[in-house]
């Protein structure tokens, strides 16, 4: 208990402790969130109206290309990573994760791997500008040399993963304080324990699809290539069956955030803690049986297509189920609406409406229509912003007290929620109708009829980054300048996490707490 | 937060309303589109019933869910000084909330299963047709009738990089567009050249991935006469964006006249292989050639992008001629260069070459003849 953390830039070199670890990927995560948005931003000032004004149609594909990998792998992932190294020791009673060490490690290549993705940027031929999804042959024969660079720079992503995620098992398996049954534990440790299942199981799947692609590209093998009797399209059934599980490691945690705090601030406990344990295992059962709904139209036999599309059509119902409690919790609670809740209600409400729009793009023969179009990308932004950014920011307000002991700014925080709420409604929802109205995704110029949604959409976007740029500024004024915080900061929060000193004492739970 | 609720639900409906009134609006004005095309084909239609019938389903599940929320943020506030409930768990609402989704389900599912047999149901065609994506054009071949043509972006540069006004068909236009007859059976037989294209007409309700080496079918009836514009719809590189598709559904009258029009200009080209051009001619029309078929990646300087795609003031076109029509007929295997061989005439290519020889003080002073290129391609 003596110890404290090291001086200087070794504390945060060496460390081992899963606090300073869970602030080093948040840090991270934030900071990759602005490069994400940058990129994002030079693609919706390209799109603001018709004709090729700012970037080249190449370093377009390049922008698309490095924002969607920025944004799911160094964004999202390291971010739930990040909360789940804070909160599981504390929510379990745990003194710190099972594997420390390895804790350090598998965040301190993060960086590097960025560094390398980041650096194709400035290399001859440029950046990846095959799209996130990177379909060969356009990301093996017809790439840029820098694509070998991609390759390491997703292998050692996915290391860092996978050991992230053996940790977050090991530790939840073994170092539940006594009294602390599985069915006791919070639902983001639930969330997380199978969050950390899928991505045992598919990370070594995308590891898996670029390695043959180094092979396809330096060593003479013929995986995706026709011509030496191999298929394109396996490239995408390997790639979707590690994609679709992907979608839900980057919605599940976020589904635990939420359920912490709806209770918090409705008064009143979750309505259905078992059944959404349930929906959450049948969730990530069912993501890996839906992966072809992302290919309905690479000609697959039509019973596959029947299969996938009535797959995919049900994840509605343990979704639903999901939504469902949630309304349920509030209602007949008494609810204020702090930023932590403004977040979590938008969540819902705009995670169900991304929800709608994929119960649409279920349906095959619609996708036909669908497919590779705006709508597309309406929906999945409707997913990924409201669903994952909306509920790791909702987490961030949510413990932000309890890890520096200053509470934030409420107007601030406020003012934060409705600009980013405004601006990603005006980014997002008009794509849903460039989208029907014929416009096709991952193009840097359009016909005029698409012009105005373009605009919209561009307006909202600089809206939605403005928005971050506030809270960048809040968390840093809470750490530095906020008004101390109280032990429980909330009235009456559930959960392990509060019953300690905020600031969170760098060891806690060094003996596991009692348990009612 | 009273007036924030309010807004927000007032901003929600908007949109739904505005969503909604979609059909009137687009009869209207042409240029706000909100709305999935009904489409001219029993497919389109039938999609167009499907995407319909989804949104309203959606619109009703949404005013439920939306409705109990927005009444609960309402009435259910600590600031009105309400107690807490602590009612939790209900099996027989855990069972029901599961059970009503089922059933929606499979409502919406069933249609949508019929939907899609029917779209598969490539058999008895009357006319056939095989698309072929190349970075960055469509080939189109009407099977049986010996008729092959390759399909360009016809926007002018200058539209596009803003020094020109543009027009309404902006990059949804080519030179040579398909023509189809009308209520017939079309079947489409879809294939790529390089990488993943997708060939997709919003009217017709047809989108197929080209994928090399494969092929995937489908088809249409188309009921109306028209022009119908569609754009590629897979990311296939750097001008992805600029592949559109244009097809002209006319009579079966108009339709054979077009035919037979295409069967003479081809038997006209192939007299042109035995004429002897002079060099400014075959200059003149290289250039033409380069700037259609080349210039999108060495660019109109012959420059090059450094690292992607090779400059043309340097190595074949300042060698041997023999090594230069052979880079430009079959390609070079394992890069972006294609095979122009089969997508250019004798003449374009003789052309193409003498242009890249001279351009951009080349100035190598030889030139290639159509016949040239024939032998080269004959193995002479």
């Amino acid at each position: 208990m003596a110890h404290g953390p090291a001086k200087g830039i070794t504390r945060w070199l060496y460390t081992t402790n899963h606090k300073d670890i869970g602030s080093m990927y948040l840090w991270f995560s934030f900071a990759m969130f602005f490069l994400g948005g940058i990129f994002a931003l030079v693609i919706r000032a390209e799109l603001f109206q018709p004709g090729l004004q700012i970037v080249e149609p190449n370093f377009f594909n390049q922008m698309t290309t490095m924002h969607g990998l920025v944004m799911v792998f160094g964004a999202v992932m390291p971010a739930f990573v990040g909360l789940a190294n804070w909160m599981i020791p504390m929510h379990i009673g745990a003194p710190d994760m099972a594997l420390p060490r390895m804790n350090n490690w598998s965040f301190w290549i993060l960086p590097f791997a960025f560094a390398m993705l980041s650096s194709t940027l400035f290399m001859q031929g440029g950046a990846p500008n095959f799209g996130w999804t990177f379909y060969a042959p356009l990301s093996t024969t017809y790439a840029p040399p820098s694509v070998t660079f991609f390759i390491f720079a997703v292998h050692i992503m996915g290391a860092s993963s996978i050991m992230g995620a053996i940790n977050i098992i090991a530790t939840i398996v073994n170092m539940r304080a006594p009294g602390m049954t599985y069915m006791k534990m919070p639902l983001f440790v639930w969330t997380w324990l199978i969050t950390a299942f899928l991505l045992i199981a598919v990370m070594p799947v995308l590891a898996g699809v670029v390695t043959m692609m180094l092979m396809d590209i330096h060593f003479g093998t013929s995986f995706f290539d026709a011509a030496g009797g191999g298929d394109p399209v396996l490239f995408q059934h390997v790639f979707w069956f590690f994609g679709h599980p992907e979608v839900y490691i980057m919605i599940l945690p976020a589904f635990g955030i939420v359920s912490a705090i709806i209770p918090t601030f409705a008064r009143k406990p979750l309505f259905g803690y078992a059944s959404m344990v349930y929906a959450t295992a049948a969730i990530a059962f069912l993501s890996f049986v839906v992966w072809a709904h992302h290919m309905f139209t690479v000609g697959l036999p039509i019973a596959g297509e029947l299969f996938f599309m009535w797959a995919t059509m049900l994840i509605a119902v343990p979704t639903g189920v999901k939504i469902f409690n949630w309304v349920a919790t509030m209602f007949r609670g008494a609810m204020t609406f702090e930023t932590p809740m403004l977040f979590s209600i938008a969540f819902v409400i705009l995670f169900t409406i991304g929800g709608f729009s994929g119960l649409m793009l279920a349906i095959a023969p619609a996708d036909f229509q669908y497919h590779d179009t705006y709508f597309v990308v309406a929906h999945f932004h409707y997913v990924l912003v409201p669903g994952a950014i909306f509920s790791i920011t909702a987490g961030v307000y949510y413990w932000l007290p309890k890890w520096c002991g200053n509470m934030y700014n409420e107007t601030m925080g406020k003012m934060h929620f409705w600009l980013a709420f405004i601006g990603l409604n005006v980014t997002f929802f008009p794509m849903h109708f460039s989208g029907l109205a014929g416009m096709p995704r991952r193009i840097p110029d359009y016909n005029m009829m698409f012009a105005d949604w373009n605009m919209i959409s561009s307006v909202g976007a600089f809206l939605f980054g403005a928005a971050q740029v506030m809270f960048l500024y809040n968390v840093i004024a809470t750490i530095v300048s906020g008004k101390k915080a109280t032990d429980e900061v909330w009235e009456n929060p559930e959960g392990l996490e509060w019953t300690v000193a905020s600031p969170a004492p760098y060891h806690t739970f060094s003996t596991p707490p009692e348990l009612k | 937060m009273l007036k924030t609720a309010r807004g927000l639900c007032a901003w929600l409906l908007g949109f739904a309303v505005l969503l909604s009134s979609n059909w009137v609006l687009a009869e209207q004005t042409e240029q706000l589109k909100f709305n999935m095309t009904r489409g001219v084909t029993p497919v389109s239609q039938d999609i167009h019933g499907l995407h319909m019938l989804m949104f309203w389903w959606c619109v009703g599940i949404g005013v439920v869910v939306f409705g109990i929320m927005f009444f609960s943020m309402f009435v259910h506030r600590k600031s009105r000084g309400v107690k807490p409930a602590n009612f939790h768990e209900s099996t027989i609402l855990e069972l029901t909330w599961t059970a009503i989704p089922f059933a929606i389900l499979i409502a919406m599912g069933i249609p949508a299963s019929k939907s899609l047999i029917e779209l598969y149901d490539t058999s008895e065609s009357q006319v056939d047709v095989l698309i072929t994506g190349y970075q960055w054009r469509w080939k189109y071949e009407i099977l049986g009738e010996d008729v092959s043509f390759f399909s360009n972006l016809s926007t002018p540069r200058d539209e596009i990089t803003g020094f020109a006004e543009k027009n309404p068909n902006y990059l949804l236009e080519v030179d040579e567009p398909l023509v189809l007859p009308v209520d017939k059976k079309v079947r489409f037989i879809v294939t790529a050249n390089d990488v993943i294209h997708n060939w997709w007409v919003p009217a017709f309700g047809v989108k197929r991935d080209a994928i090399p080496g494969y092929t995937n079918e489908s088809w249409a009836v188309i009921e109306e006469p028209g022009v119908y514009r569609g754009q590629c719809a897979e990311l296939c590189g750097k001008d992805h964006g600029f592949m559109p598709i244009v097809v002209e559904a006319k009579s079966e009258a108009d339709y054979r006249a077009w035919l037979e029009e295409k069967k003479a200009a081809a038997a006209a080209l192939a007299e042109l292989t035995e004429k002897t051009f002079t060099f400014d001619e075959l200059y003149a029309k290289g250039e033409e050639v380069y700037n259609r078929s080349c210039a999108a990646c060495h660019q109109a300087s012959g420059e090059g992008v450094p690292g992607a795609f090779p400059s043309l003031k340097e190595g074949i076109t300042v060698g041997p001629i023999e090594q230069h029509i052979d880079v430009v007929v079959n390609g070079v295997p394992g890069t972006a260069m294609q095979a122009f061989g089969e997508q250019l005439s004798e003449v374009d290519i003789a052309a193409v070459v003498t242009y890249e020889r001279n351009a951009w003080a080349n100035n190598m002073g030889d030139l290639a003849q159509p016949l040239d290129i024939y032998n080269h391609k004959q193995g002479k």
